[in-house]
């Protein structure tokens, strides 16, 4: 997991990058010459309506889709390379925990299939379940806790073995607004403290600008990116950092972004 | 416990009705007597009397059988042959092999056609064609050819109860380890896990509720498979060989007895494995 010694070079990066699903309905373009490069410690969202391409970017990156044209590099390697290498963690939409495991026996999945030892699975397990303040919830089963409570663990999961990079699909989409927020924060203090590379595919126009330092615009059929904002918002952000000119005019400029995105379908 | 009330009403029901039917059915044989001894045709007090306990009834009354089984069961040495203890415990040996077996097989029939596509397409229709063969027709076959080449006993039982338990079990099984979505699957993929941490970290488990509820229709099946495999046999013992000898001699009483001995042991093998169920889900955190 050393082998980024080269710290300012990009951990993620998309040249001309281009993926067909073959249907029955024919070929449907998902992402059409995406160029990108997400640099270390970079909190990335990517934003658009459905179709747009956002989750298949990020799970290419994982190697879950395989794109057919183009390069996609993840810390300099290719997305199965990065796999094997444990470059990254990821959180789904839903927390998807097993319910017969404890949520420590769920955080300690990965580390199983990874090979740690049992005494290296029970140090690392206390230490993400206090990184998401879930500390003394290990062993509650999943049902035992609240919807927020079950997502916060699936992050803890993702953790567990370190990965510098955190792909994160609509994690709180299942959420309500109020659970949500906190949730918000404590991702941008588990960012800060970490300094991991994020991810962070959501629908949501205020969730993207107040989390991001570069929020990834893209529009559907084909999938492809129609504006890349740097955010120019400070890294502490309180929640009422949502009410600010600068935040303000961001969103305004990511729904300018979205509408030019539809006004050539 | 509210519950209570209507369950003896509709039993009480039930044994009126049997009663009912007793003396229905048994009548002719009481009029037969009468007319044969010359004596007038016997009122309807005589008639109730005398269709309540007769040797041989068409319908044994509810309390002849009960008696019966009462006798059997608790009124002999265990080891005589005139024991329901003594044959249920033949039959029960049979089914929990058989069951075994089929449980086995059905299992390992799952795991292979969830993870091979030429299995995947081949073995459902064979294992559907073989569920629709008459255990009837099939079993004396099976009997004779384990005989001819020197396997006698519980085992070609036990083949049988197995032939008809496997199947609830396959298609359970298949069913269950299918059963983990595809998020789910994604996510091991994410941590590069292989095709057998997949099954044993996510698709047994994930079966375990599927595969409890195929085994308590597996397990009613191997009773049934082993009492029809008693049938066959030249009837020895077992509690398809009391059937059986039942209708040799024209004892339905110990016909009837059999059979309530029969539903009895099927409902305390259901139960088992519903209570073994409820304990491996409890402590798997699948039940609250």
């Amino acid at each position: 997991m050393k082998d980024n010694l080269n710290i300012s070079a990009p951990v993620i990066e998309a040249k001309g990058l281009n993926l067909v699903f073959q249907t029955s309905d024919g070929p449907v373009h998902a992402l059409k010459d995406v160029n990108l490069t997400i640099n270390k410690g970079d909190f990335v969202s990517f934003i658009g309506p459905s179709g747009c391409g956002k989750t298949t970017f990020l799970r290419s990156i994982a190697a879950l889709e395989h794109p057919t044209g183009g390069t996609l590099t993840v810390n300099g390697m290719s997305p199965d390379e990065a796999r094997r290498k444990r470059a990254y963690g990821y959180v789904f939409q839903a927390a998807g925990l097993y319910p017969w495991r404890t949520i420590a026996g769920n955080i300690k999945l990965p580390l199983e299939i990874m090979g740690f030892s049992r005494a290296e699975q029970d140090e690392r397990v206390a230490r993400v379940l206090d990184l998401v303040e879930l500390a003394g919830f290990g062993k509650k089963f999943p049902w035992q806790l609240s919807g927020g409570m079950q997502q916060r663990a699936s992050i803890a999961r993702a953790l567990a073995f370190d990965a510098d990079i955190l792909l994160m699909d609509e994690p709180f989409g299942a959420l309500d607004e109020i659970v949500r927020d906190r949730l918000n924060e404590e991702v941008l203090k588990l960012w800060a403290r970490t300094g991991k590379t994020i991810g962070f595919v959501t629908h949501s126009i205020p969730e993207a600008v107040y989390l991001s330092t570069k929020i990834v615009v893209m529009s559907p059929r084909p999938g492809r990116i129609t504006d890349v904002i740097d955010s120019p918002l400070p890294k502490e952000r309180p929640l009422d950092i949502r009410d600010s000119r600068e935040f303000i005019e961001i969103a305004h400029r990511v729904r300018e972004g979205l509408r030019a995105g539809h006004a050539d379908d | 416990m509210r519950s209570i009330l209507p369950v003896v009403t509709v039993v009480l029901i039930i044994v009126a009705l049997w009663y009912a039917a007793a003396v229905r059915l048994n009548a002719p044989w009481v009029y037969d007597q009468a007319e044969r001894a010359g004596a007038p045709a016997p009122g309807f007090g005589q008639l109730l009397g005398e269709t309540m306990d007769q040797e041989r009834p068409v319908l044994p009354t509810p309390h002849q059988v009960v008696t019966e089984l009462v006798k059997s069961t608790f009124g002999m040495a265990v080891s005589s042959k005139r024991s329901l203890v003594y044959h249920g415990w033949v039959t029960i040996s049979a089914t929990l092999l058989g069951f075994a077996m089929g449980t086995g097989l059905g299992i390992l029939l799952a795991v292979g056609i969830i993870h091979n596509r030429a299995m995947d397409l081949s073995v459902m229709p064979w294992a559907i064609a073989s569920q629709t063969i008459p255990i009837l027709a099939i079993a004396p076959m099976i009997i004779v050819v384990l005989n001819s080449i020197g396997v006698q006993g519980l085992i070609p039982k036990a083949i049988i109860s197995a032939f008809l338990s496997f199947f609830p079990v396959l298609v359970g099984m298949v069913k269950g380890l299918r059963s983990p979505d595809q998020m789910q699957l994604d996510l091991l993929a994410t941590y590069g896990a292989s095709k057998r941490e997949t099954f044993w970290k996510l698709r047994l488990p994930s079966s375990m509720p599927y595969l409890f509820t195929s085994l308590k229709v597996g397990i009613a099946a191997s009773l049934v498979g082993a009492i029809v495999g008693e049938l066959p046999t030249g009837a020895v013992a077992g509690l398809g060989a009391r059937l059986l000898s039942g209708s040799y001699y024209g004892q339905t009483v110990q016909i009837w007895a059999a059979l309530f001995a029969a539903a009895l042991v099927a409902a305390v093998l259901v139960m088992a494995v519903g209570v073994i169920e409820g304990r491996v889900l409890r402590r798997m955190g699948m039940v609250r």
